[in-house]
């Protein structure tokens, strides 16, 4: 028993390291540098107001005079400014730090009420079954027959009208949020209500109801957290499309106003001055969106390879 | 007063174009700390019994009528909230397959005392203290340790012993063991079953065990109930029912073990099989593979008579006695 009992636990942070998903997230590079470029975009959208050298929501740090200078490196630009000025003369650098950590809230609260939202109904739907699973079942299929960018600009126009520019403009976030997030639940409710199907039948669930548990127990306690790998599989996708749908309604104006930009708005801003020869108003914050996108998008790939039982040989 | 009394329980399964009764009028009586059997063979509604006898029947079946008196209380008439304060409270049930019972993404510690917590109001520590006790009482090696464990990292036989020592943890007065090792290899079973025993009567408590295996029965329980197509057939003391089967069935189920055969020879098999619920003959369920039926068995259900101190089900039974007792005295 002794040489048992000096074998030191190992910790938690080893167990982490050691399992197989670090091992496989070690063997993968793709999924190695993803992340690399996540945290790098994530750290600086965090940070913005520590690297930002200005801050562009603060007008009067903001001079027309300095409009539309182009990035350092082609002629004419001003040492001040790395990736050069939009039409309003506002640091592109620093806007893109502020607009980038708008588009990753945006994104991930949305994805975290859709979560919320789609993981009760379906857990109920899933456990429950019966005339319930039906009904909410097909709510879901009604919200899916409608296009999320769909809903969003109708609901967000219908807003924009009822409480005036001015007053959307200072809720935007909010409304944003709620949009997304209610417009894509029935995403997370048809995944987990098809693991909850699968896992109801299992018998550590009739030992759970033989030993007395309630039903909300069962269901939080003890299938939820075996449902768990298709749902985060299905956050990194929903992320990535949050991000979108949200740079999607930015930049047809129904979003982040340009006072307090997003991805999109920066994008959608310059989009005017495209023609004219700034092409960096669009191009950069276009760049960033689309990378912040693709590492989502591949850690999410990653992930379903890692999680998938079927591909998933010890 | 017995400790559970099932009177008449009959449940029966809505299928999309009919019901068919899977357990019709099942009668027992099990007394405190008392061990009672339930043999037969696949389909025979063993473990519909088991499922019932907690009322967890999960659709399409349920209870249709009938009485089931736990110390009294009738549990077919409670609501959810009395059943789950006796479900793993005063009456556990252990499954087949304990590869499968544990929940995968809990560690046995967080299983053991999140029951505990739910019926006892107690600190996590009391409740893991007791859960170390408990481990301890079914000879689990440093019980401390596994708590911290989870089930993959556990074989299977740690894991039955880890069931029941879950089933035992509020210290219940009945345990329905559903086929407790049919899923381990034959050295292991022996000892599940061996300390099922012991801890059933060190603690006095009650054992339905569920099983198709005769030897294990003769072994376990003090009573046993032989069932066939969703009916009791015969019951009776074990020894009793093992040495002298009344039933025609139960004298083939006998007769079919290897023991009862030379080596080298053929075993002895019942022929056919045992009927589909939904298309039961209108006589003995039986009948159709019973070597003795003569007409009135194809016709009429057989009533439970007494015979040498042993239910049974089945006209003929004064007759294959007699005409037993007649070739004995010829040869």
């Amino acid at each position: 028993m002794s040489t048992l009992s000096t074998n030191p636990e190992p910790s938690r942070l080893s167990r982490v390291w050691n399992s197989n998903m670090a091992y496989s997230f070690r063997q993968n590079p793709v999924a190695v540098v993803s992340m690399a470029i996540f945290l790098i975009i994530t750290l600086a959208a965090i940070l913005a107001p520590v690297f930002a050298p200005f801050d562009p929501y603060d007008p009067a740090q903001i001079d027309i005079m300095n409009s539309e200078y182009p990035p350092i490196w082609v002629d004419g630009s001003d040492a001040q400014f790395i990736f050069g000025t939009d039409d309003q003369g506002r640091d592109l650098w620093s806007t893109i730090l502020y607009g980038t950590r708008l588009s990753l809230l945006i994104g991930l609260c949305a994805v975290a009420l859709q979560a919320f939202l789609g993981i009760s109904i379906g857990l109920i739907a899933g456990y429950v079954g019966g005339r319930l699973d039906s009904l909410l079942m097909r709510m879901a299929d009604i919200q899916l027959s409608f296009s999320t960018l769909m809903v969003a600009i109708i609901f967000l126009a219908v807003t924009q009208a009822m409480f005036g520019s001015a007053a959307f403009n200072k809720y935007a976030v909010y409304f944003l949020i709620a949009v997304i997030g209610i417009a894509e639940w029935p995403q997370y409710a048809r995944t987990v209500r098809a693991t909850v199907l699968a896992e109801k039948k299992k018998e550590y669930v009739d030992s759970a109801r033989v030993l007395g548990f309630g039903p909300l127990r069962i269901m939080v306690r003890h299938i939820l957290p075996n449902s768990l790998s298709p749902i985060f599989v299905i956050s990194t996708v929903q992320v990535a499309n949050a991000i979108i749908s949200e740079a999607s309604l930015s930049f047809l104006g129904l979003g982040m106003p340009p006072s307090q930009p997003s991805l999109g708005s920066l994008i959608s801003s310059g989009f005017d001055y495209i023609f004219s020869g700034s092409w960096w108003i669009t191009a950069i914050p276009g760049i960033v969106l689309v990378v912040l996108v693709l590492v989502i998008n591949l850690l999410g790939d990653w992930m379903r390879d890692v999680l998938n039982p079927k591909l998933y040989k010890g | 007063m017995s400790l559970l009394s099932v009177r008449d329980l009959t449940v029966k399964f809505a299928m999309r174009d009919q019901t068919v009764t899977a357990l019709s009028q099942i009668s027992f009586d099990l007394g405190k700390g008392e061990r009672l059997g339930i043999v037969g063979e696949s389909g025979a509604g063993k473990s519909i019994t088991g499922f019932s006898l907690m009322n967890l029947l999960s659709r399409p079946g349920f209870i249709d009528s009938g009485k089931i008196l736990f110390e009294g209380e009738d549990i077919v008439q409670m609501n959810e909230k009395q059943l789950r304060s006796i479900r793993g409270n005063r009456m556990a049930m252990i499954f087949q397959d304990p590869m499968v019972t544990l929940n995968p993404v809990l560690t046995i510690g967080q299983q053991m005392v999140e029951t505990l917590m739910a019926h006892r109001s107690l600190s996590k520590s009391e409740a893991a203290h007791i859960s170390v006790l408990k481990l301890r009482e079914v000879y689990i090696p440093s019980p401390e340790e596994r708590l911290n464990q989870y089930p993959h990292e556990l074989s299977g036989g740690m894991r039955q012993r880890i069931i029941i020592a879950m089933a035992l943890l509020l210290d219940p007065e009945l345990i329905i063991a559903d086929e407790p090792t049919t899923a381990l290899d034959v050295t292991i079973q022996a000892d599940i079953m061996e300390l099922l025993l012991e801890l059933c009567q060190s603690n006095k408590v009650g054992l339905i065990l569920i099983t198709h295996d005769l030897g294990v029965v003769s072994q376990m329980t003090e009573r046993t109930l032989v069932m066939y197509a969703g009916r009791v057939i015969e019951a009776g003391r074990t020894r009793e029912i093992i040495n002298d089967p009344q039933h025609p069935y139960t004298q083939g189920l006998i007769n079919a073990l290897p023991q009862q055969t030379l080596p080298g020879h053929r075993l002895k098999q019942i022929p056919g099989n045992m009927p589909g619920l939904g298309a039961l003959p209108p006589g003995c369920p039986f009948s159709p593979r019973c070597e003795y039926s003569v007409d009135r068995c194809r016709t009429t259900l057989p009533e439970i008579v007494q015979y040498a101190g042993i239910e049974v089900a089945c006209h003929e039974v004064k007759r294959l006695h007699n005409a037993d007792e007649t070739q004995e005295q010829s040869a």
